[in-house]
């Protein structure tokens, strides 16, 4: 995208997100990765700097290694929780980092980052399969999977093409399976349990081991590398708040593979929330206090609303106030209008995870990129049907305006607007509803909403959670409906109204 | 400023229109003066174009448009427009806006005072029949009739020095018709201004006109006082489009 669209969009999006995403000055932003892990890691955190008194909040399960990484250069977040083989194979990749920490602490000293000590366990990728499974193709090694070039894989996304992932997994053990899909982690534990797939990734902290009767394969190469689990935060922290350094300090060393294995099992197998079972984890091994003030449902539902309805309402209006003057260039002049139609033709079509991830770079995570992204997408149909509904108005009555000596602004506003309004609120409640929808995906990139509860729920397998975002999105978009018919009785003006009941 | 009778308010200097289909117009030199003019003829003769020329809503392929003896341009089109009023079948109602709003339009857009417009609006709803509950309705809800006086309200509104009417009668039933007839020549009277009205219809044409012109494919077949057309036809079509629109004892 060019510099001057870049800053348009920002400029856009700027003002109409302020009010959407309220910085506190002072305050700790912890981010993490959208799996329960770092969820956990990213509450305890969180939880430690707000004990040692200050503020803290934690935007959770912001997306995946890069959109963290970059979210923490660009200081959209101080701290979040990472994986030293992570680090050393997604981050740092072929910079001359040698094996030990000193080097890659100073490789992140210079970009502005600061590693802790290891937490006190590790988390290796490893590759799973049912016990049953395994006993049957008779397989407890990765060098064993090279007997079964039948088996059926599934990997995430992350393992199917990051740096130490199944490409050089595959090159290392020289597997010859076909059958790979790609699968987001938490549905590939349930794909392996239905028999969907005979073998995924795996992390060695996951709840899922003891419970699925999984066996972990063992690395008999010694391919993948070592995952201690480490907090990564900029270093001007240690400046801005001394205190919250010291508090991050106190983790060091604190967590064990059992404790981890045990956290992520009471989220994910238990149910209870990841704030919960950090305050307990920090109560009973840091005797610290935790704000674990549980959040009811009905208030945790407002506020998803309420987030819900602040992107859907800053990104509309922007449309709106962009896309009206763009439908009446492109009905006054028809090439124009044959170049914004494509325009907006091609963004439509961009599906919108893509669209979200663009978004990333130019305007990091959280609400702008959202606004921005569903900006984009409420264009178009408002922009379309502004060009027909001036196209549609007859000839005559356009006539009449000009013999009138109407000016071409007062024809503008006294006659093709009012005559037009119909088919504008119709693009306009179009776009609402669509919006309405699309918004849930914004809790992929940190926006919150209604899509947060949807997306825990994906994560965690809790019905109960998915449909506390899907059931008020689905009727908050009944409700623009609704608004829209009752709307219309009040901009539609009546005599066109009439034509219409007649 | 007083005005030479003799000299004429719209004429046409060899004014030609093509358009891709039929409807063009030949090139035409044309003058028209004070008084009720009728450009007549069947569909398809050009006299709408005719008339659209002399608003400014068709541009000329050649020629030169004058009013009031200054050539019809893109600057001059405001100052001209604002003397003359033009209303077209059906009245060409906004159909957003109240038969009230519909015929104050141009007068708020001008800056006229409130009590001047209403002052206005009353005369020319006497002038053209109307009660007065019928100026706060849309035109969806007006008859046929009615909306046409409504158009011709909206026409008159700004005092028009030259009116022009394209089919004014068009979609009436005959009953509505006559009415409103008898009631357009009344008002023609009573304001005195110059009228340039189109129609297909022999009758009507008879019923207004000073002056007749008579079209066909696009050209000006006769031009003059409709005594003229029957007593002394310059084409043999002037007979036959008389005579086929003739019922047996009219005068004409």
């Amino acid at each position: 995208m060019s510099l001057p669209c870049r800053a348009l969009l920002l400029a856009l999006v700027a003002g109409l997100t302020s009010m959407a995403c309220r910085r506190t000055p002072g305050e700790v932003r912890v981010g993490s990765k959208k799996f329960t892990e770092s969820v956990v890691l990213g509450e305890i955190a969180t939880q430690v700097v707000r004990d040692a008194g200050l503020r803290a909040e934690h935007r959770a399960q912001l997306g995946g290694t890069q959109v963290l990484w970059h979210a923490l250069l660009a200081g959209e977040i101080d701290l979040y929780p990472e994986y030293t083989g992570t680090l050393r194979e997604d981050i740092v990749k072929g910079a001359p980092v040698d094996a030990s920490d000193e080097s890659l602490r100073d490789w992140l000293a210079r970009r502005g980052v600061v590693m802790t000590a290891s937490l006190g366990f590790e988390d290796s990728y490893a590759l799973g399969m049912r016990q049953d499974a395994a006993a049957r193709f008779n397989v407890a090694r990765l060098s064993d999977l090279r007997d079964h070039p039948a088996l059926r894989l599934g990997f995430s996304e992350e393992f199917l093409h990051r740096g130490d992932g199944w490409p050089a997994l595959r090159k290392r053990y020289q597997l010859p399976q076909t059958d790979v899909r790609q699968l987001d982690h938490d549905l590939a534990y349930r794909a392996l349990a239905a028999g969907d797939i005979d073998a995924t990734d795996l992390y060695t902290t996951d709840a899922e081991i003891p419970q699925d009767h999984l066996v972990v394969l063992a690395d008999d190469r010694g391919f993948f590398p070592g995952y201690r689990a480490v907090l990564l935060y900029r270093s001007d922290l240690r400046e801005r708040s001394p205190s919250a350094v010291a508090a991050l300090a106190l983790l060091e060393g604190r967590v064990t593979l059992d404790d981890m294995r045990r956290l992520n099992a009471r989220v994910k197998m238990e149910r209870v929330t990841e704030r919960v079972v950090a305050a307990d984890f920090l109560s009973a091994t840091l005797h610290l206090a935790g704000s674990a003030a549980p959040e009811g449902r009905a208030r945790r539902v407002s506020r998803h609303v309420v987030e819900h309805l602040a992107l859907v309402l800053a990104s509309l209006t922007a449309a709106i106030v962009v896309a009206i003057p763009l439908g009446i260039a492109a009905a006054r002049r028809r090439r124009l209008g044959a170049v914004i139609l494509a325009v907006a033709g091609v963004v439509q079509t961009i599906p919108t995870l893509a669209l979200l991830v663009f978004m990333i770079p130019l305007l990091g995570i959280g609400t702008a990129p959202a606004v921005a992204a569903l900006f984009l997408y409420s264009v178009l149909p408002i922009v379309r049907n502004t060009m027909s509904g001036l196209a549609g108005i007859p000839h005559s009555l356009l006539e009449s305006a000009d013999v009138l000596g109407l000016s071409p602004g007062a024809r503008l506003w006294q006659v093709e607007l009012p005559l037009a309004s119909p088919a504008i609120l119709a693009g306009i409640q179009t776009s609402a509803v669509i919006n309405v929808g699309t918004a849930t995906l914004g809790a992929l990139i940190g926006a919150g909403g209604l899509g947060q509860p949807i997306l825990t729920g994906i994560r965690l397998d809790d019905l109960s959670l998915i449909l506390e975002g899907a059931i008020p999105a689905a009727l908050l978009a009944l409700v623009v409906q609704a608004l829209f018919a009752r709307l219309g009785r009040v901009l539609i003006p009546r005599g066109l109204r009439l034509r219409r009941d007649a | 400023m007083p005005r030479p009778i003799d000299s004429p308010i719209i004429e046409l200097r060899d004014v030609a229109k093509r358009y891709g289909g039929d409807e063009g117009l030949q090139p035409t030199t044309l003058s028209l003066g004070a008084g009720i003019s009728v450009l007549l003829g069947p569909s398809g003769s050009g006299k709408s174009t005719l008339l659209r020329l002399v608003t400014g809503l068709a541009r000329p392929t050649a020629g030169e448009v004058r009013l009031w003896g200054q050539a019809l341009t893109t600057q001059s089109m405001g100052p001209l427009r604002r003397r003359l009023g033009y209303m077209i079948q059906e009245g060409g109602l906004f159909p957003h806006l109240t038969a009230l709003a519909n015929v104050t339009l141009a007068a708020r857009f001008f800056g006229w005072a409130v009590p001047r417009i209403s002052e206005r609006v009353e005369e020319l709803r006497a002038l053209t029949h109307l009660p007065g509950d019928v100026m706060d309705r849309f035109p969806i809800e007006l008859s046929g009739g009615q909306r046409q006086r409504v158009g011709l309200m909206r026409a008159l509104m700004l005092g028009p020095e030259l009116l022009l009417l394209d089919e004014p009668l068009g979609a009436l039933d005959p009953m509505i018709r006559a009415e409103l007839r008898t009631d357009l020549r009344e008002i023609f009277r009573t304001l005195g201004q110059t009228v340039v009205l189109v129609t297909h219809d022999l009758a009507e044409a008879e019923f207004f006109a000073d002056r007749v012109v008579l079209l066909r494919d696009g050209r000006v077949v006769q031009h003059g006082p409709l005594r003229d057309l029957v007593e002394r036809p310059t084409d043999p079509f002037v007979t036959r489009f008389i005579s086929a629109q003739s019922r047996p004892g009219a005068p004409a």
